[in-house]
């Protein structure tokens, strides 16, 4: 499969998407520069964590006037599979292909540490190696991952099942305790209602290999390719996880 | 034409910056500030001489940029 990672100024984990994609999972990978105005030929999508634009004005805010972003969202209303992590969830919630916002966390500090997170569903192309309910172990490293809607959409989410990750404790308990930042209801990540576009604050590629002690994150990558390879053996119209994800074998 | 912006959180909407800056002041004696309520300032000039268009132009910017209208709001004056 052809994955492509977007590269803004100041993104700092492009290369670590791609060795996970390349090295680990043997699959192509390649940097999409954030002036591209096209994704030809790309199966997915990744908008890697970073500090796009340094972060000015907002967190994502700038990020998503790039030239790329229009090709990003068109992408995505074709049924492509894009995923956000950390810097890139904060740029498609600015994007709007996300619901809701990220305000700075609630300690005001920047937070690099190991988190759990509980798999809310199971049944996305982006969680698809998950079971239900299952703890991850995967890191965070954000100062804004203090998510927040308004009441209208967390009861939209909630009945659309767009809630993927949950904070919480190693037992799989959802407590403020183990909230690390302040965010609503302890939301780690989140889908947009087709499911084909996920955010998430953890980085599961900086815990996706043995040798860095932790490979829960390898999941997301697995069940994306897993639902790519299933999309294309459908047919260009193929039902992943109960979500209809079109044109994804025609790319 | 010159215009002020101010972006501020919503009400309602947990400030920790705003938080942070409360318990400072109270530390340092003034234990009767409350409220603290931490924005961005912004000043641009704009060529337009007509003040409602530029009014317009103000509004669109704030919408489309300057703030994020989830959980922010804004205020201008032009001179």
């Amino acid at each position: 499969m052809n994955f492509g990672v977007i590269v803004f100024p100041g993104s700092n984990c492009d290369h670590d998407c791609m060795h996970v994609l390349s090295d680990l999972l043997g699959q192509k990978a390649v940097p999409v520069w954030h002036k591209e105005s096209s994704l030809a030929g790309l199966d997915a999508v990744i908008l890697p964590g970073g500090f796009s634009y340094g972060d000015y004005l907002r967190t994502g805010a700038i990020a998503r006037f790039s030239p790329v972003m229009g090709a990003v969202k068109q992408f995505a209303q074709e049924g492509g599979m894009v995923l956000g992590i950390c810097n890139g969830f904060q740029i498609l919630l600015e994007a709007g292909l996300l619901p809701g916002a990220m305000l700075r966390n609630r300690s005001l500090s920047f937070i690099c540490k190991d988190v759990y997170v509980r798999v809310e569903n199971a049944a996305t192309p982006f969680t698809g190696f998950c079971k239900p309910g299952q703890v991850l172990k995967i890191p965070i490293a954000h100062a804004d991952g203090n998510y927040y809607t308004d009441e209208v959409m967390r009861s939209q989410m909630k009945a659309a099942a767009q809630v993927v990750f949950r904070y919480c404790t190693a037992e799989g308990e959802v407590t403020q305790e183990a909230n690390p930042n302040g965010s609503l209801d302890n939301i780690a990540g989140i889908m947009n209602p087709a499911g084909n576009v996920m955010g998430m604050m953890p980085h599961p590629e900086r815990s996706a290999e043995d040798v860095l002690g932790n490979e829960d994150g390898k999941l997301i990558f697995l069940s994306m390719l897993d639902a790519l390879k299933k999309a294309v053996e459908r047919g260009v119209s193929a039902l992943v996880g109960g979500v209809t994800i079109e044109n994804i074998a025609r790319r | 034409m010159k215009a002020k912006i101010h972006v501020t959180l919503k009400p309602g909407i947990l400030d920790p910056q705003g938080k942070a800056i409360e318990h400072a002041l109270a530390t340092l004696g003034f234990a009767n500030a409350g409220n603290v309520r931490m924005g961005k300032y912004l000043e641009l000039d704009i060529n337009e001489a007509a003040k409602d268009k530029a009014e317009a132009q103000v509004k669109a910017m704030c919408e489309k940029l300057l703030a994020n209208t989830i959980i922010e709001e804004y205020r201008y004056e032009l001179q």
